[in-house]
């Protein structure tokens, strides 16, 4: 990036914006980094190789947290939470305090421990599942040799497990671009998944977020080793869109990391900028934790065009 | 012939309006109501660009429609296909005069 683009921060000030904190009413909590898929694009850097998950301490934490909170959203991800042990003992514990609960899975992670999905679905928890692309070899470009039929058997077991049949157990897809360009228009997207899903593969979804792949961790790596960095970010900073500021996820989340450390979202953690008030899982109360979010260009990402909430 | 094609004039499309605006700004209206959602989705727009940019060989076009196909959720397969029909079109369309050079080859032959 030229030195002499104006940094998230500066952007902002430009438009005469600040990012501050509204009330928050969403728990993220991140149960670590062991995942068993290494992703092109993954922003922390999740893989087999990883050790950090969250300890039973700190998922006791994380529910007194949610008992003295009432938060209106829990949203459980990882790495991937279905290696972490002890997962099924945090969901059960976290499904009775939140009216709604969000578990994140890269589907290839729950077909290998199907034994939780009755958890999932007793627990009333829906599922945000990653699928890059509908395009077999864009998706195992991005996670590996055999990633998409795996996805597909799974998206048809979930289906067959009352997911997205109108019975209140809700299936989300999650899409990144599989390379430097952006996200096309999610409602256009999510027909084009919907049709292509459904004619050729038998598999229904509620609806499809699509999102910009951020400018950190592996995804990082490997625009700088492409050679694609520059162009990457400058065409997020081309298309900021100051409409999307108030609407920002930072402003309503905390995200709770694999130790307890609080940030203002999943990206802050994989830049290690923690929250600016509250430290730990442990100190947060109801009313915090309020301040302003320490951002980086990583930010761009979340402000192209229609934005990322 | 580096020349002749510079990636970065890509970028300086919009200066072709520098001495005649007018012009400039009826054609680029039109351009983006072309490409705007209609009858045909802009993803399926993008897919005929692509195509027709092979067909008539821009490298501008064919770099602007090759990302315009990936941002708006096309894949190679997709892609390729497109160019393969601006391919037949082509090839069909030298083919199909053939049925002229044999008209005139039978006129002035024995
Ligand atoms: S990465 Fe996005 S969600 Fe996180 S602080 Fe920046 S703007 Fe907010």
């Amino acid at each position: 990036m030229s030195q002499a683009s104006p940094s998230f921060l500066q952007t902002l000030r430009a438009h005469g914006l600040e990012l501050c904190k509204a009330a928050v009413n969403t728990l993220q909590v991140n149960t670590g980094y062991l995942c068993n898929l290494a992703c092109r694009h993954c922003h922390l850097e999740a893989g087999p190789s990883r050790s950090e998950v969250m300890s039973r301490s700190t998922m006791a934490d994380v529910v007194a947290c949610a008992r003295r909170i009432p938060f209106e959203t829990v949203d459980v991800t990882g790495g991937a939470p279905e290696m972490v042990p002890d997962i099924g003992a945090l969901l059960g514990e976290l499904a009775p305090l939140a009216p709604r609960r969000m578990f994140r899975t890269n589907l290839v992670a729950l077909r290998e421990n199907m034994g939780l999905l009755d958890t999932l679905a007793s627990g009333g928890w829906n599922l945000a599942a990653s699928l890059p692309a509908v395009s077999g070899s864009q998706v195992e470009a991005m996670r590996g040799h055999g990633v998409f039929e795996a996805s597909l058997d799974m998206l048809r077991a979930l289906n067959e497990a009352g997911y997205a049949s109108g019975d209140g157990l809700e299936l989300h897809l999650v899409a990144n671009p599989a390379g430097a360009f952006l996200p096309p228009a999610q409602e256009a997207a999510q027909k084009h998944f919907q049709r292509e899903l459904l004619r050729r593969h038998g598999v229904r979804f509620n609806s499809l977020f699509v999102f910009a792949n951020m400018p950190l961790g592996r995804f990082k790596s490997w625009l700088e080793r492409s050679g694609n960095l520059e162009g990457y970010t400058r065409s997020l900073r081309e298309r900021f869109n100051p409409a999307v500021v108030p609407g920002l996820m930072c402003r309503t989340l905390v995200s709770v990391a694999w130790d307890g450390t609080l940030y203002d979202c999943d990206f802050n953690q994989a830049a290690q900028l923690p929250s600016s008030s509250v430290r730990h899982i442990s100190e947060l109360a109801a009313g915090q934790p309020g301040g302003d979010i320490p951002t980086g260009d990583h930010c761009f990402a979340c402000t192209a065009g229609s934005g990322f909430t | 012939m580096s020349g002749y094609y510079d990636s970065d004039d890509l970028a300086r499309f919009a200066e072709i309006g520098k001495d005649a605006p007018e012009m400039a700004r009826k054609f680029f209206d039109y351009y983006a109501t072309v490409f705007a959602d209609g009858a045909l989705s802009e993803r399926e727009k993008s897919l005929i660009a692509l195509a027709v940019a092979h067909a008539v060989q821009c490298p501008y076009c064919i770099e602007a429609y090759t990302r315009a196909c990936l941002e708006k959720g096309s894949n190679l397969p997709e892609m390729t296909e497109a160019v393969h029909v601006a391919n037949a079109i082509r090839g069909g369309a030298a083919l199909v005069h053939g049925v002229q050079m044999r008209n005139i080859a039978e006129k002035i032959s024995l």
